[in-house]
């Protein structure tokens, strides 16, 4: 009897995992389901691919990849910010990628440099500002914003947001430690009051008067946009002489032991892809990272800039030394 | 004291029959006590690797700040929470005035409102760009610079306080229907005004309930991290999440999580010594009728209750239903199974939990040697831990298990099974209980502390096996109490976002889930329709529940 409980149980649990389908990919994401689903759905009705996904913070994500190890389930990690891309490359559980498609669609400073993760969209880190009270010909760059002119007038998001963290650790990689905290105190010196807890709050807090400029993310400035296009903000491109606008990315990479490697490859091809990127970009009004496809009309309308070209691999690397500085620097 | 109070009872010593039924109950305290350990020790376990660097760092940046923040969080939750949880109770079970019946489980709404959402309604309305503050400007030609600030610790207190005094009205309410009127009565006869009669007798007869109340409010804002954010308001458990999603470094981070585990143990010990000095319990029902307010008295105690009401709950819920009316088309069929997947993972780790916790409780008081008063302590623990930080102590020790199983099969069979139990219901569910069992416990026990030994000594000698009396005469007399346990554990684990987030089985997102999405790109309005869902969801247990546990 007992003999048969044992191999009845073994049967069962050696029996379960056949059901994994084949035609199957499974997803671990730190980029919101209203950001991917649309995507993946167009894509399992024309490949006949499942999808399957969870989304969480980066942070838990890749705690239960390691965790789960070589049993993982998880074929593809997404996740947002170059910093937390860096991260999991660096902790092993992302393999290494060889495509020419990837190659070819996602140019190399937005991708690790050994090919673990690709960037699928950019965003841009920039200057906004009350179109009432300021005019651009006073802006020119972030350093800039550290200068006592700006005195009570600059509004920031918390540090703790790592969109800043990765501005700060590229102003690191290009001044020094030393030179960039300056910039950082000189920031904190100039603030209005005390730091937001999201980009949204820092504009609305733009636009009502208690403060004039601000450095958000363009995509939160067009969601405001498309809500009151009459609203007093406009976007200002900062260091276009000089080392040029901020950049992030959202972006992927294959698990160090995906269970259905060649369908995730293939379908992080076809996200980078002309065909997807029009839409992964755009459902949160990004820059494609392909170079071959237009942004959508919206974000089209705020003008063509210099990027920064610095590897973004770079910001996750100096982000520890970022905080570090930020917490210093008393930038709460 | 007043003659009604019996002090100095030990109830475990009328009760040394057979030393079976001891060893089964203490056992099972065990047993309980073990699953919720082993994700607390994996967070303990940290503490075999040191990085002083990071320790520094915060040491000497921001931990100074840290720890003043939260102590003011804490004291100013303390005093709100206990302001305005006792004395609504004792209005709402001892007194008579207009609106009483009403506000009688009103007054729990608030509970099944999330911090992180009040705190975001609040900010909304009252900050410098929001309605309040532009409209005073422009009312009274102020010029546009003018303002005052509320993300600060007032707002953060203010807030936390109206979510979370709910915990002391529900337990303080249920001792005080509990007492009935006799205490209160024998008191007022004895010579005292009713001030005194209520300071000096019905209060300290309800403290374990007040007490438990306060212990959970008190571990939840220690553990918060969702509100304070809103405010950037930096408490401890800041500096958690800035070593784990900043530094990248979990080691840290659960090191820091383990030192506030450490001082809720200290402060719960320190609570346990002196409330050992005294026991109290019930006296029989007694009385029920109620103290009958009118005039001046009547109307304050109604404008209080309905006060209290308007600003934690009437008014950030119609900003909610704004909000959710401009997104409503965003209502689809995915909703359906987004309150099944809640409601039921609700209406599972409610009942578990409660069981458990009455158990564990039931085991201390009647069975219990040094090692049950020791589960109940660690098995109480998970709630002080902020959410994130114990639901990754629990994946990890599953995932653990998981892969040592998996790995002997692999060896027995030569086939690699995979994982089977991280991913599933059974994970979230273990999550949940490690989590709520703080929560369950607290009213169970104070209910149970309430009962009086010799009932139990009656229903022996009265020819009651071990199983009945517990069937039938510590369930239905414990019911207020186990009512009041599933209702917290319920909603608690209807709001709960963390370990749902990283333990749901593919497929199996709640409401909370959709809040998440929401919020993390930023987007609170858009949240609104699924937090306003949330809402419907923990009203029908709370007005169920309360409806029922109110006689």
């Amino acid at each position: 009897m007992i003999r048969f409980l044992v191999s009845a149980a073994i049967a069962v649990s050696v029996a379960l995992p056949a059901q994994v389908l084949a035609d199957e990919v499974v997803v671990y994401s730190a980029r919101n389901e209203h950001l991917i689903k649309p995507l993946f759905d167009r894509y399992t009705q024309q490949t006949g691919v499942e999808i399957s996904y969870i989304t969480d913070k980066e942070g838990p994500l890749l705690q239960r990849l390691k965790a789960e190890g070589k049993r993982t389930p998880a074929d593809m990690l997404i996740t947002v910010d170059a910093g937390n891309l860096w991260h999991a490359a660096e902790s092993g559980v992302l393999a290494s990628v060889d495509s020419p498609v990837l190659d070819a669609n996602v140019p190399a400073n937005l991708r690790d440099p050994q090919k673990r993760w690709f960037g699928l969209s950019e965003r841009a880190r920039t200057i906004v500002y009350s179109s009432e009270r300021v005019t651009p010909a006073d802006l020119s760059t972030y350093e800039d914003l550290a200068d006592p002119k700006w005195q009570g007038r600059l509004c920031l998001r918390t540090s703790k947001k790592v969109y800043n963290q990765s501005l700060v650790a590229t102003l690191i990689a290009r001044h020094g430690e030393a030179r960039a905290e300056e910039i950082v105190r000189g920031w904190v010196a100039n603030l209005a009051t005390a730091p937001f807890s999201n980009d949204t709050k820092t504009m609305e807090a733009v636009a009502a008067g208690q403060c004039d400029v601000a450095i958000v993310n363009t995509y939160y400035f067009g969601r405001l946009q498309k809500k009151d296009p009459s609203i007093g903000l406009a976007l200002f491109w900062p260091n276009q002489d000089s080392s040029g606008v901020h950049i992030n990315v959202s972006g992927a990479g294959i698990t160090q032991h995906a269970k259905h490697r060649d369908a995730a490859v293939k379908l992080l091809e076809w996200l980078s892809s002309d065909e997807a990127q029009h839409d992964f970009a755009g459902l949160n009004m990004e820059y494609p990272v392909n170079p071959t496809v237009e942004p959508a009309e919206l974000v089209a309308a705020w003008g063509t800039f210099k990027a920064d070209e610095l590897n973004v691999a770079e910001a996750g690397r100096l982000q520890a030394d970022a905080i570090r500085l930020m917490d210093r620097a008393g930038y709460r | 004291m007043p003659g009604s109070l019996a002090t100095g009872l030990d109830p475990r010593s009328v009760a040394r029959g057979g030393q079976s039924p001891d060893r089964a109950w203490r056992w099972a305290a065990r047993l309980l006590a073990v699953s919720v350990l082993v994700p607390l020790a994996v967070i303990l376990g940290s503490w075999l690797h040191f990085d002083a660097e990071i320790w520094q760092h915060l040491g000497s940046t921001i931990l100074p700040t840290l720890a003043a923040n939260t102590a003011w969080l804490i004291v100013g939750v303390a005093i709100g929470s206990l302001l305005l949880g006792v004395p609504l109770a004792w209005l709402t079970a001892m007194c008579e005035f207009p609106g009483r019946r009403f506000l009688d489980w009103a007054l729990m709404l608030p509970f099944a409102l999330p911090a992180y959402v009040l705190a975001f309604v609040f900010v909304g309305v009252f900050d410098f760009s929001g309605p309040v503050q532009g409209g005073i400007r422009s009312l009274f030609g102020l010029p546009p610079a003018w303002s005052f600030e509320v993300r600060n610790t007032f707002g953060v207190v203010a807030v936390m306080t109206l979510v979370l005094y709910p915990y002391v009205y529900m337990l303080a309410r249920v001792s005080f229907l509990g007492q009935g009127q006799s205490a209160y009565e024998a008191g007022r006869s004895l010579g005292l005004g009713p001030w005194a009669a209520f300071v000096r007798v019905s209060l300290p007869m309800a403290r374990p309930g007040i007490i438990a109340g306060l212990s959970l409010a008190l571990m939840e804002a220690l553990a918060d991290f969702g509100a304070v954010s809103v405010f950037n308001y930096d408490t401890f458990t800041t500096a958690i999440y800035k070593s784990w999603f900043g530094f990248f470094d979990l080691q840290s981070a659960a090191q820091l999580a383990s030192i506030l585990l450490t001082l809720v143990l200290v402060a719960l010990v320190i609570e346990r010594r002196f409330r050992d000095r005294a026991r109290f319990v019930e006296t029989g029902r007694g009385g029920r009728r109620r103290i009958p307010l009118s005039g001046g008295s009547a109307l304050a105690a109604a404008v209080f209750g309905w006060g209290v009401l308007f600003a934690a709950f009437v008014a950030p819920v119609a900003q909610l239903l704004s909000w959710a009316w401009e997104t409503r088309a965003s209502l689809d069929a995915r909703y359906f199974g987004l309150f099944v997947h809640t409601l039921s993972l609700g209406v599972m780790a409610g009942l578990l939990t409660v069981v458990a916790a009455f158990v564990l409780a039931y085991a201390n008081r009647y069975h219990g040697d040094r090692s049950t008063a020791f589960s109940v302590r660690v098995g109480t623990l998970g709630y002080a831990l902020p959410g994130s930080v114990l639901a990754v102590g629990v994946m990890l020790s599953l995932t653990w298990i998981d892969n040592r199983v998996a790995d002997g099969l692999e060896w027995l069979t030569g086939r690699d099974v995979g994982l089977f139990l991280s991913g599933t219901v059974i994970a979230l569910l273990m999550a949940y209980f490690a989590r709520f069992l703080a929560v369950a416990y607290g009213p169970v026990e104070s209910g149970l502390e309430r009962i009086r030994p010799s009932v139990r000594d009656a229903a022996r000698s009265l020819g009651a096996g071990q199983w009945e009396t517990v069937w039938r005469v510590y369930l239905p007399m414990l019911r207020p109490g186990l009512l009041t346990a599933l209702l917290l554990v319920l909603v608690d684990v209807m709001k709960e976002m963390p370990a749902t987030l990283l333990l749901r089985p593919f497929g199996w997102d709640t409401l909370a889930v959709r809040i998440y999405e929401l919020t993390s790109e930023g987007e609170w309005e858009r949240a609104a329709l699924p937090a306003v869902a949330l809402l419907l969801v923990g009203l029908v247990p709370v007005i169920l529940l309360v409806r029922r546990s109110a006689r």
